[in-house]
C-alpha cells in the first residue's frame, strides 16, 4: 500500500509524480518529505501529478494543503495536475478544489506558473 | 482476537496502522459483499478507516497497551461498523469545522467530517474511558457524500 513518487524538471517546474495511496503513514510522509527536501534545494515551482493516485485518506488531504502552505509561505508556487475523480471529489466536498490551482494537462499545469 | 455472533463479525486489534489497514479492508469486503455499488463501496471503507485512524491516533496516540475494537455487522437493513478506543474520549461539539474559513487550510481535522459525509447516521458514545463511534449505512438507499 505504500506511494510510489518520482521526481523530474520541466521548464523550470519541479514535477513530483504520485502514485498509488497517500494516506496515513508512508504516503503522507513520503510526500512530506519530498516537498522539503525540494524547498531545502530552492526548488520552489512544484507541480503534483496524482494522475496514478487512486486513494487519499483525510490525513494525506491534509499533507496536500500542508505542503500547499508550506510552498506558498516560501514564496513558491504548488499546483496539483490530473486529479482523479475519487480525489477531486474529495477536495470537492472538503472545499478545497477552489484553493488549489488545479490542472488537467500538463502543458497548461507549467504555463500557468508565474515567471518570477 | 475475532468473535462471531449472527452475522456480526469482531476484532479486537493493537493500535497500529496495520490494524487501521485490516478494518478498512474488512469494511470493504463486508460493503461488497452487501452489493453496494464501486462508488458506495469506497465511501463506507474510507469512512470506517477515518474511524480507525481516530480510534488509533487521536484516541489510542498509538499507545501498545491500548486497543481498538471493531465489529461489523449487516442486519439486512444496514451496514452497522462500531470502533472503540480507550482514550481520552471525544466531544463531537468541540471539533471545529474544517470548512470553516479560518479551518479550511488546517492540515488536518477533517475526519470526521468526512465520516458524516459518508454515512447515514454516526453516533459517538462515551465509554469513559474511551470512545464508540457507530457508522450506519442503510442499504437500499441514495448515494450519500461525493
Amino acid at each position: 500500500m505504500s506511494m510510489k513518487i518520482s521526481t523530474r524538471q520541466v521548464d523550470g517546474i519541479t514535477v513530483l509524480d504520485l502514485g498509488g495511496r497517500i494516506t496515513l503513514g508512508e504516503g503522507s510522509v513520503q510526500l512530506r518529505d519530498s516537498v522539503r527536501d525540494l524547498l531545502a534545494k530552492g526548488q520552489k515551482k512544484i507541480l503534483l501529478n496524482l494522475g496514478e493516485v487512486n486513494y487519499i485518506d483525510s490525513s494525506g488531504i491534509g499533507e496536500l494543503v500542508s505542503a500547499y502552505t508550506t510552498v506558498r509561505n516560501q514564496g513558491g508556487e504548488l499546483k496539483l495536475l490530473n486529479l482523479t475523480r475519487k480525489v477531486h471529489d474529495l477536495l470537492q466536498i472538503t472545499k478545497l478544489y477552489t484553493v488549489f490551482d488545479v490542472k488537467d494537462d500538463e502543458a497548461s499545469a507549467i504555463a500557468a506558473f508565474g515567471t518570477a | 482476537m475475532t468473535g462471531q455472533q449472527a452475522s456480526r463479525i469482531t476484532y479486537t486489534l493493537d493500535s497500529s496502522l496495520d490494524s487501521v489497514n485490516k478494518v478498512e479492508q474488512t469494511a470493504e469486503q463486508m460493503a461488497r459483499k452487501a452489493g453496494v455499488d464501486e462508488d458506495e463501496i469506497f465511501r463506507i471503507s474510507m469512512a470506517v478507516r477515518e474511524a480507525a485512524v481516530n480510534a488509533v491516533l487521536h484516541g489510542n496516540a498509538y499507545d501498545p497497551e491500548k486497543r481498538m475494537t471493531a465489529s461489523f455487522e449487516n442486519t439486512g437493513a444496514d451496514l452497522v461498523i462500531r470502533i472503540t478506543d480507550e482514550g481520552k474520549g471525544l466531544d463531537p461539539a468541540t471539533l471545529p469545522d474544517p470548512l470553516a474559513p479560518e479551518n479550511l487550510l488546517r492540515g488536518s481535522g477533517r475526519g470526521i467530517f468526512l465520516i458524516r459525509s459518508f454515512m447515514d447516521e454516526v453516533h459517538f458514545r462515551q465509554l469513559h474511558p474511551g470512545t464508540e463511534l457507530t457508522l450506519i449505512k442503510h442499504l437500499g438507499t441514495a448515494p450519500t457524500g461525493a
